[in-house]
């Protein structure tokens, strides 16, 4: 299964984590400087793949961004690049053309999104197309609740 | 939290008014250049954050949420402490607030640390019940939070909610799939919810159902039995899982199938035969590469029987291994060759080439697989040729990977007490050379192994003090603090096997070499140790010597005979085990030579002038060491000198007629002591060896050593603090130097340089300089990677595989011992196996049950589940074997009666033994015509009670 999945830039600034199994909130943060450590000092061309831990652990980089995925040994690596581009072109289509400050200023959404791929380490929605239904269906739901609710005149009602 | 409610001013309407957005709290902090800018940002924002949270206005406290959420999932700041504002969020009716609650929680909520989520139990339910006023917009998060933070408990509560969404066959349930993954999060945290979770998912794969939904369940399965320790339990849904291997147009859910297939294959060879044609389809076929590496995966885990599939499969390993833009697949390729092993060499010897080349590739990881790829495949006959091509190119290779391949060598050459090497000399040679390597770190392992065989390995002791003198007498080595330990692993053998040197003399001479006193302490203790058992051999050898030659004066005097007896004496005391070892190694006849050798190189060694010389060597060294700081060193520098002493005090001593020395009782006692203390000779210690001393009577180990601390402490003195021993060195450091320079004064040194100029560097530069050591390690030699390929590849027509070569020695004898070596660690995960266990065995009663429902009522409803049907076959097949045994004929009737009655209370044991029996049943039917037409009967008179006979899917597709 995969055990998390983490974004970050080449700086090593963290865009996005996602952790399907338990780590603490100390583990999570040495994981990330262990794994950025590791995978910012490789250079292109190289294969997308380190060992860390007994765990493999598959990265890509788009752009500025190193998508990496953290799962078992005996879990298909090509699999997971697969999956990481899928992910890549939802983002894309969603955001129309995707760039780093998109994740950093929607980083709910690009939650969102992930989590419609990806439900407890397990592969979801191999359709980009139901992905994109589904988050814009979201998104309308979310629109009309805010409408309703988003107004000063609202929120100074409710505080009185 | 009462604390903080007082220091912080109460949230007002000003807060909620004026609050900062998200994107503000980010732009604040991109726009902060400095780390302590940042920092201080963050401390603001979480200080707003702390107040804002409490707000009773729900849009300020989701707004304060989402920041929260923004720091923690991105800075990694805990924060726990707002779990309960999370929750509080979920029953809001404006949908935004629930989901960002529930994203807060999905990222923050830790299943060991998380004790809050069991209060949202009730909100949880409301929001998985299907109603059509529930959006799934809220029942997707939920299912979310429950898969990633639910405890046991919850999860055994919630199990029963699930249920609706699991079974729903509506193709436009969009949750169905992730409720899917949900019950096998749960399924992982409490195997209690097996009964009821088990059934539903099984029914997710079904042909009606939606894809995605079956695509989710093949992930949850493959979850299941990759993590099962026994996967039989899923053996009876191999038929619909191979269903979907031939339907399946979706590469992610065949890679998932294979994946349940390689694991279903090692339990049932019929399942294997059944996927080997479309695995193989799938490998000819596919154009998805991951596809294509599963399916080898497969192949190499379990298909190995089928050679047309392997066969397959390593030619697309060769694809894989040629293609030169993409590493990833070369990496895969390597990966894949070592799932091999050594049975199936072949393949890895087809495409030797690139393996060697791939030794050099640019990314280290590639080189790491091949590496290993060529280490799985080493075995007795090829080790030679390839540890020593590995060695040379860890020559020039870069720093950390000549370490790797030093280490995989040391390791795999080391491996189940050397079972691979043959030739021990060969060996010890190779450590040698590896140890000069200008990169070399592994000065551990190659310590422990150098002396490891010189403990074990009693034909390996010449060539082995041969090494160890090579590496004392280099003084370019004892500057470089990685060789410190091999240093010392050879100082200690020099002078434990000091009896196979050929001149012990010299290797005195090495181990007092001025530049000694740059090693550290401990290696220096073992230094002069090494010198004291040379100096007793020594002495001995020389007393022997005599001895025998004056008993062979006069066995001269007497007759011929004698004189046979006395070399034959001398021989058996001077080398008695090098005698033992050259007669294993060589035969009698070759021993003979050799000890003549030997003693004419000895007895030309040992005279009176060679042993004063080597005394006078000794105390000017050692004598300043005897006022070294450091115990060790100092107490065995002490002890040299003591010796030293003893024998210079002998009365003969310095009469210079050899003969006369004999004459001393002194002389012929210290012999006899020094031979009573080096006579017992080390072997190597079991690990369980401190376990079988039994604890004397009268000693309690464990015993509170606390109140000594009182005693100690009353004295106010550390008790370190000894006065006389600093008034000895009271200037330690000082003294240290001096005795440095005392030592090795110029002279000495330039007459070692004279001696071994070989070591040295040639004296082309004045006076001043030439007294410098030559740098310990050589610059690096520079690495041209094309050239390196070339060589490498050239050399040795090194096979990976071995060729059948006839041995040309036996192997030495290596000492093991009994339960104390090679112990592999052998429970590791047991704890991880025993829930899986729990798992398995919840499962398996699930799949039982379902069977065991419709064969009580055999009559009336045929068991619709093809699974079912092998099951009750097999518990007949059982029944009917011990039936046979009684040699009964039973009516139909009774028979099925029977059967169901007794079967049910232990059906657990019941399938486990059934499926032995049926195994039995089928080597009955081969061996014995008489029982085959029997069970055939038998089946014969069963049909008739199949109202319905269902073409019973499970035996057709295993058969």
């Amino acid at each position: 299964m995969i055990h998390f999945v983490i974004l970050f830039s080449r700086q090593g600034k963290v865009r996005l984590t996602k952790w399907y199994s338990p780590y603490q909130q100390k583990e999570r943060s040495t994981v990330i400087r262990e794994l950025s450590g590791l995978i910012l000092t490789r250079g292109p061309k190289l294969c997308n793949f380190v060992e860390w831990k007994g765990y493999k652990v598959v990265y890509r980089r788009y752009a500025s961004l190193y998508f990496c995925i953290c799962i078992d040994p005996d879990d298909n690596e090509l699999e997971m690049l697969e999956i990481t581009h899928h992910f890549v072109e939802i983002l894309d289509r969603y955001f129309g053309s995707v760039c780093e400050l998109d994740l950093i200023f929607n980083f709910h959404k690009a939650y969102y999104i992930l989590d419609e791929i990806l439900i407890a380490g397990e592969l979801q929605e191999s359709s980009k197309k139901t992905v994109a239904r589904l988050i814009a269906a979201q998104d309308s739901l979310a629109e009309t609740a805010k409408g309703e609710a988003g107004s000063i005149s609202n929120m100074i009602l409710q505080s009185m | 939290m009462a604390a903080t409610f007082a220091s912080s001013s109460s949230p007002s309407l000003i807060d909620t008014l004026f609050q900062r957005s998200l994107d503000d709290v980010i732009r604040a902090l991109r726009s902060s250049s400095s780390a302590a800018l940042e920092a201080a940002a963050i401390a603001r924002a979480l200080d707003e954050i702390r107040r804002e949270i409490r707000s009773p206005d729900l849009d300020t406290k989701v707004v304060a949420l989402q920041k929260l959420t923004y720091l923690a999932s991105l800075h990694h700041f805990d924060m726990s402490w707002a779990a309960f504002h999370a929750l509080e969020l979920l029953p809001s009716t404006s949908l935004p607030h629930p989901r960002a609650a529930y994203l807060a929680a999905s990222l923050s909520f830790h299943p060991s640390s998380t004790d809050l989520l069991p209060l949202a139990t009730h909100q949880l339910r409301k929001h998985l019940a299907p109603s059509p006023s529930n959006s799934p917009a809220l029942a997707a998060p939920a299912l979310h939070l429950l898969a990633l933070a639910s405890s046991p408990n919850l999860a055994r509560h919630l199990a029963p909610d699930l249920l609706p969404i699991l079974s729903s066959q509506s193709s436009s349930n969009l949750l169905r799939p992730k409720a899917v993954a949900t019950a096998l999060r749960a399924l992982a945290v409490c195997p209690d919810a097996a009964p009821i979770l088990f059934k539903p998912l099984v029914e997710c794969l079904s042909l009606s159902s939606d894809p995605r939904a079956v695509s989710a369940a093949i992930g949850a399965f493959c979850e299941l039995a990759l993590a099962a320790p026994d996967p039989s339990p899923y053996l009876p849904l191999a038929p619909e899982f191979y269903r979907l291997l031939v339907d399946s147009r979706n590469n992610w859910v065949t890679i998932k199938v294979l994946k349940i297939f390689s694991r279903l294959a090692s339990l049932e060879p019929r399942v294997a035969a059944r996927i080997v044609d479309p695995v193989c389809e799938l490998l000819r076929c596919s154009p998805a590469k991951s596809l294509v590496f599963e399916c080898i995966r497969t192949v190499f885990s379990s298909l190995l029987d089928h050679d047309a599939a392997v066969r397959l499969a390593v030619d697309k390993i060769k694809e894989f291994l040629a293609s030169d833009d993409d590493p990833n697949l070369r990496y895969l390729g390597l990966q894949a060759l070592n799932m091999l092993g050594p049975a199936h060499s072949w393949a890895v010897e087809d495409s030797r080439e690139v393996v060697i080349q791939a030794l050099n590739d640019t990314d280290t990881n590639i080189r790491r697989e091949a590496l290993r790829l060529i280490m799985v495949n080493l075995c007795d006959s090829n080790v030679v040729d390839i540890c020593n091509m590995l060695i040379k190119y860890a020559i020039k290779s870069d720093p950390e990977f000549a370490n790797e391949i030093i280490d995989s060598v040391l390791a795999t050459c080391g491996r189940n007490v050397y079972e691979l090497i043959v030739d021990f000399d060969w060996y010890v040679s190779l450590l040698g050379e590896m140890v000069r390597n200008p990169h070399f770190a592994k000065g551990d392992e190659t310590e422990r192994q150098l002396v490891d065989i010189g403990l074990r390995v009693r034909d390996a002791r010449p060539e082995l003090i041969h090494v160890a003198r090579n590496l004392l007498i280099d003084p370019a080595l004892l500057g470089n603090p990685f060789l410190c330990r091999v240093l010392s692993a050879a100082a200690w053998v020099s002078g434990e096997y000091v009896e196979f040197s050929r001149n012990p003399l010299e290797l005195v001479e090495a181990l007092l070499q001025p530049r000694t006193n740059l090693l550290p302490p401990f290696v220096r203790a073992v230094y002069v140790q090494a010198v004291f058992k040379i100096l007793a051999y020594s002495f001995i050898s020389f007393i022997e010597q005599i001895q025998a030659g004056e008993s062979l004066a006069i066995g001269n005097s007497l007759n011929q005979r004698g004189k046979q007896e006395g070399s034959d004496l001398l021989a058996a005391k001077s080398s008695s085990d090098q005698n033992n070892a050259f007669e294993i190694g060589h035969g009698v006849a070759t021993a003979d030579n050799a000890i003549l050798f030997d003693s004419i190189e000895k007895q030309e060694i040992f005279k009176h002038e060679s042993i004063s010389c080597l005394l006078n060597l000794i105390e000017t060294v050692v004598g300043p060491l005897s006022e070294c700081d450091e115990v060790e060193v100092q107490e065995r520098a002490r002890n040299v000198l003591g010796l030293v002493l003893i024998i210079r005090g002998t009365q003969f001593w310095n009469i210079e007629e050899e003969h006369e020395l004999t004459r001393d009782n002194k002389i012929t006692k210290i012999v006899e002591l020094m031979e009573a203390a080096f006579s017992e000779e080390l072997g190597p210690v079991s690990t369980n060896a401190q376990k079988r001393v039994s604890v004397p009577e009268g000693l309690i180990l464990n015993e509170n050593l606390s109140d000594l601390l009182d005693i100690l402490g009353d004295d106010g003195i550390s008790p370190c603090a000894s006065v006389s021993f600093s008034f000895r060195n009271h200037h330690p450091t000082e003294t240290n130097k001096d005795s440095a320079s005392a030592i090795e004064p110029n002279s000495l040194l330039s007459e070692h340089r004279k001696r071994h100029g070989l070591y040295y560097l040639p004296m082309d530069n004045d006076k001043s300089e030439s007294n410098d050591y030559p740098c310990a390690s050589e610059p690096l030699l520079p690495v041209s990677h094309g050239e390196d390929t070339e060589d490498i590849v050239k050399l040795p027509a090194q096979s990976l595989i071995p060729e059948k070569e006839k041995p040309t020695r036996t192997r030495p004898v290596v000492i093991r011992l009994d339960e104390g070596d090679g112990v592999l660690s052998a429970n590791l995960a047991t704890a991880r196996e025993s829930k899986h266990d729990l798992l398995s065995g919840a499962i398996r009663d699930v799949l039982l049950r379902n069977e065991k429902k419709p064969s009580s009522m055999h009559e009336t409803s045929p068991p619709d589940r093809t699974s079912q049907r092998r099951e009750n076959d097999a518990c007949e097949n059982s029944e009917l074997i011990s039936q046979q045994k009684e040699s009964n004929s039973f009516g139909d009737r009774e028979h099925g009666n029977s059967s169901s009655r007794k079967s049910r209370p232990h059906h657990k044991e019941r399938i486990e033994s059934s499926e032995q029996n049926e195994e039995k049943s089928h080597r009955h039917s081969g061996k014995s015509s008489r029982h085959h037409r029997r069970h055939k009967h038998r089946q014969r008179e069963d049909a008739p009670l199949d109202i319905v006979p269902q073409a019973p899917v499970i035996q057709d597709f295993l058969l």
